[in-house]
């Protein structure tokens, strides 16, 4: 690593929907260009991680985050255009979300959020972006038609396309392959290996071996805590400390 | 023994389905028997009374004879006043309720109002819009004072169905749209305005022809039984369809039989076509559907 700050740094971070945990006190860091895995089975809090890193408790009077969360060094509770912090973290969903407009708007949609409005440069971002999802090919005679009728996969491309368009420091991804092909899925995975590069990846996964083929280091949640967090390598070549984190990865519960 | 043949039990189930189909069957067919005899009357019996005078010629003779056509105008004046009073008003509400409101005390204070609003009979919405239009704010008998008390009444209308249509558009829509950091009034411009339209116009079209309607409340506060001429302004008292319909079945004498019939016909066929157009226009929208 080149650069030593942490790209994101958590620390005892709670999460709550009413008065049930679902995240419970975890300290963590994600370091600038790795993809970060987090695995752990449904429930264990994967989601509201993501869900607190883009400030969603606004949009959910029920929710509440307690903790600090450092994004390149800033307190985001204390970032007043919170709109801001969420243009520079891109959020993929386990379903995929093709906005109900065309192909070209739902990539161009952010960066007009942005102010951009020359033709010209939205054509560039829409091309780039589409591109590096690895679906410009498929849609590019076809940039008119309706995002949200796309088959399953080129939605969830569509959806990475759209997060890429934001320009994100911080890609997030939630089970982003739960209703993709598994041609699709490998494809995506090329994708984020070479964004590697260029941003840094959260990504939240049902796949233990998923995890295994992206992931620099990996992150273990189980019932709302942090088990552990080691090298990808080593928690899958048993050398972690926790027999429980070998229990799932080796798929004896979870 | 065939493995699939009828036990008793089999037999039994299937003289209960059988029963309890031609029971819901002839339910609904008792359900169309008003209607199919309403219009059937209505046409048979108003339709030698229709012609083109009849739509553009005033009444006549103590309203015996003529035409009905400062009445026609009169409710497409009170529709239009009251929807240009009530359609930004409710869908603004709506969208408040929707897309803005939390759920809290109030909130749910509203929406009882608001179910309360829809149960209020029309005479107390008439004698409401009395006191509040024609007397309190002084617009006195007028199509504003009546427009306004129809707005009133058929506000739940609008909010309900525009509610609705709001929350039919899937919530992970606005959920992407706020990742993308877009805030709550842009997903609701961009995403899920355009998207609810269709029922939101199948609201305001089915408020008309409630509002075409009603006689009750316009006829304290606005309508006037007979008027020889149209209205110039929106002060003015103006005859309506539905109030001419009660006066010449009810308060003239010698009114010939097939006249109210007539109008009664072109009341119906007034709504008849707004809802016919709220359909076509929803069947072509959903076939427009976008996800």
């Amino acid at each position: 690593m080149v650069d030593a700050t942490p790209k994101l740094s958590v620390r005892e971070l709670s999460v709550l929907y009413g008065d049930k945990v679902a995240l419970d006190g975890i300290s963590l860091d994600v370091l600038p260009n790795e993809i970060f895995g987090i695995i752990g089975p449904a429930n264990s809090g994967k989601t509201s991680f993501l869900r607190a890193l883009n400030r969603m408790e606004e949009f959910d009077t029920n929710m509440t985050v307690r903790g600090t969360i450092l994004f390149e060094g800033q307190d985001i509770s204390a970032v007043r255009n919170v709109y801001a912090l969420r243009r520079k973290v891109g959020v993929v969903f386990p379903l995929p979300v093709g906005l109900p407009m065309s192909i070209y708007e739902n990539v161009a949609f952010a960066p007009k959020l942005a102010g951009i409005k020359k033709k010209a440069q939205l054509d560039d971002i829409v091309e780039r972006c589409l591109t590096r999802a690895a679906l410009w090919d498929e849609v590019k005679d076809r940039l008119d038609a309706l995002g949200s009728l796309l088959s399953g996969g080129q939605q969830q491309r569509l959806t990475i396309a759209r997060a890429l368009s934001q320009e994100p420091e911080l890609l997030l991804l939630d089970e982003f392959s739960i209703a993709v092909d598994p041609v699709t899925t490998m494809r995506i995975e090329d994708v984020l290996k070479e964004l590697k590069d260029e941003i840094t990846i959260v990504l939240v996964t049902n796949l233990v071996q998923q995890a295994r083929r992206l992931a620099d280091r990996t992150a273990f949640f189980l019932e709302s805590e942090l088990v552990e967090v080691a090298e990808t390598e080593e928690l899958f070549t048993g050398t972690v400390k926790d027999q429980r984190t070998r229990d799932y990865v080796e798929g004896r519960f979870g | 023994m065939s493995m699939f043949a009828r036990t008793t039990l089999d037999q039994q189930n299937r003289r209960v389905e059988w029963l309890v189909k031609t029971l819901f069957l002839m339910m609904t067919v008792l359900l169309i028997v008003p209607v199919v005899l309403i219009m059937g009357i209505l046409i048979q019996r108003g339709a030698p009374v229709l012609s083109w005078g009849f739509l553009t010629e005033v009444p006549t003779n103590g309203m015996t004879a003529g035409g009905i056509f400062t009445a026609l105008i009169g409710t497409v004046w009170i529709v239009t006043v009251a929807l240009i009073a009530s359609v930004p008003i409710g869908v603004a509400a709506a969208v408040y309720l929707s897309e803005y409101a939390p759920d809290n005390w109030l909130t749910r204070a509203i929406n009882l109002a608001i179910i309360n609003l829809a149960g209020v009979p029309s005479i107390v919405h008439a004698l409401f819009g009395l006191g509040a239009f024609v007397v309190f704010f002084g617009f006195g008998r007028s199509i504003l004072a009546a427009s306004l008390t129809l707005a009133v009444m058929t506000l739940p209308i609008v909010i309900v169905a525009t509610r609705e249509s709001l929350q039919a558009v899937p919530h992970a829509f606005r959920e992407a749209c706020w990742n993308m950091g877009a805030t709550r009034w842009q997903t609701i411009r961009k995403v899920v305005l355009p998207n609810s339209i269709s029922g939101i116009l199948t609201g305001v079209i089915l408020e008309v022809s409630r509002t075409a309607g009603e006689t009750a409340p316009i006829m304290f506060t606005g309508a006037a039984a007979f008027l020889p001429f149209l209205p110039q302004g929106v002060l003015d008292q103006t005859m309506a369809m539905s109030l001419h319909l009660y006066v010449v079945s009810t308060q003239v004498p010698d009114v010939p039989d097939a006249l109210p019939f007539g109008v009664a016909l072109v009341l119906i066929s007034m709504v008849l076509v707004m809802n016919a157009t709220s359909i076509a226009f929803r069947v072509y929208l959903r076939n427009k559907r976008k996800w």
